[in-house]
């Protein structure tokens, strides 16, 4: 049986995969391109691991059609660090230590980053709010809202 | 097991033909935060999928003359995100706010929202206090059918076969008018209304209740209407809303379960639709 082929972008790239229909988004990410950054934790949208963007809107790749990225832009936690140069979040995660398993933390960095390029001065409760969908089993969250705070400031130019 | 097909058709005619066409089960995708999760579980089985975001109109929110105009298949965080909107409606932008996560919400539509028929859909109850209408077009041609007519039980719809919604009508709100949603979780974040209230009011300069809708979600196998005459020519004073609350509390039939026994959905039921009622009127005043 033939496979459906799908032509999409990428962290910037032009990219092409071959996948069924009933394959999400996740599974091609994964298995096909092997960008095994974006996890899967639930499978059905409550844990936020496989948060990417789809035409620049925070979404769960596991809720996403491989099929619908025709023609798409989407972005990974990939294409979140220049090279190997960490995004200020990256750094501000490390620093805080903001993650211990580290499972949710690509999906964590990704909604993080979606929320600063929409609100870059958010309040501390408007962060929960936003990540509210992204669970962690081990940190307790604080740690990460203090890295998430902390990295908007710097992003803001705050701390020089 | 016959293999799964995907069509993303660019217009309603031929989106209306595979529907209509389709051998098993065919199921229509918007955002596809419910269906996904069904196909993983194995709940819906389709032979096909069709999604409806390339047909030009499914997307987007737009005045008109007579109010606004909201594309089926259009993420909620778009709702949010309209100034118009959100002003306009400021309780079913609440209600489509609670819909899962951020995630979630850059993917889930109003059509979906309803279309999945969840007595708990946070964003129906708002919507049919609005008087809501859905266009539903299908093989018969279109049709207009108040949202409230959409649910019929816990997961069935009055739509036929090889119909779907392809955009929803919110009529003008004028005057001192407003709307105001609010639910019941055990938290404060990403769980499922133990019961949702949606009201809507408008109001005469004087500030006198002229006209009332007050919905109820989570309560019964449909959203339910309260009957709220008595609050219609009050200024919302205490009698008023210790008569709402009766009527609420009368118009619940729900079930028990880990989220809430029915003694405590029917008390909270009053208690959310006093204070819904409250931020409805409070935001008519102020209009």
């Amino acid at each position: 049986m033939s496979k459906i082929h799908v032509t999409t972008t990428v962290n910037g790239e032009p990219a092409e995969f071959l996948c069924e229909v009933q394959d999400s988004l996740l599974d091609v990410l994964r298995d096909q391109l092997h960008l095994t950054g974006s996890k899967e934790g639930c499978g059905s949208g409550d844990c936020g691991a496989c948060s990417i963007t789809l035409d620049g809107r925070l979404v769960c790749s596991c809720l996403v059609l491989g099929v619908e990225a025709e023609g798409k832009t989407i972005g990974t936690i990939e294409g979140l660090a220049n090279g190997d140069e960490l995004h200020p979040l990256q750094r501000k995660f490390l620093e805080h230590a903001a993650l211990q398993c580290g499972f949710c933390t690509p999906g964590l960095l990704v909604a993080t980053k979606a929320l600063l390029d929409a609100n870059p001065n958010p309040t501390e409760t408007e962060a929960r709010y936003w990540l509210a969908g992204n669970l962690c089993r081990c940190t307790g969250y604080d740690k990460i809202i203090r890295a998430v705070m902390d990295a908007a400031a710097e992003m803001r130019g705050e701390h020089a | 097991m016959p293999r799964l097909s995907y069509a993303a058709p660019a217009s309603v005619p031929d989106a209306v033909k595979l529907l209509a066409g389709a051998q098993g089960l065919a199921k229509v995708m918007s955002g596809g935060t419910d269906l996904l999760v069904q196909l993983r579980s194995g709940r819906a089985k389709p032979e096909l999928i069709v999604d409806t975001k390339k047909i030009p109109g499914m997307m987007g929110i737009r005045e008109t003359a007579d109010g606004w105009v909201i594309g089926a298949a259009t993420p909620s965080a778009e709702l949010s995100e309209h100034a118009g909107f959100s002003a306009a409606y400021p309780g079913v932008v609440e209600g489509t706010n609670l819909i899962g996560s951020t995630q979630v919400q850059g993917r889930a539509s109003l059509a979906g929202n309803l279309c999945n028929a969840s007595p708990a859909a946070d964003s129906v109850p708002a919507m049919i206090a609005a008087g809501a209408v859905a266009v539903v077009v299908g093989p018969t041609g279109q049709r207009s059918v108040p949202v409230a007519q959409i649910v019929t039980a816990p997961g069935r719809t009055s739509l036929a076969k090889g119909e779907f919604i392809f955009e929803f009508h919110f009529p003008k709100v004028s005057g001192k008018q407003a709307d105001a949603y609010l639910r019941f979780i055990p938290r404060t974040e990403m769980d499922i209304a133990v019961v949702g209230c949606g009201v809507n009011l408008t109001l005469d300069a004087a500030g006198v209740i002229t006209a009332a809708s007050v919905v109820l979600g989570a309560v019964a196998p449909t959203q339910v209407a309260v009957d709220a005459t008595s609050i219609v020519g009050s200024k919302l004073d205490d009698a008023a809303l210790a008569a709402l609350d009766t009527a609420a509390r009368a118009a619940c039939n729900p079930i028990n379960d880990k989220r809430g026994t029915i003694e405590f959905r029917t008390k909270v039921a009053g208690v959310l639709a006093r204070r819904a009622a409250k931020i409805a009127y409070d935001r008519a005043g102020a209009r």
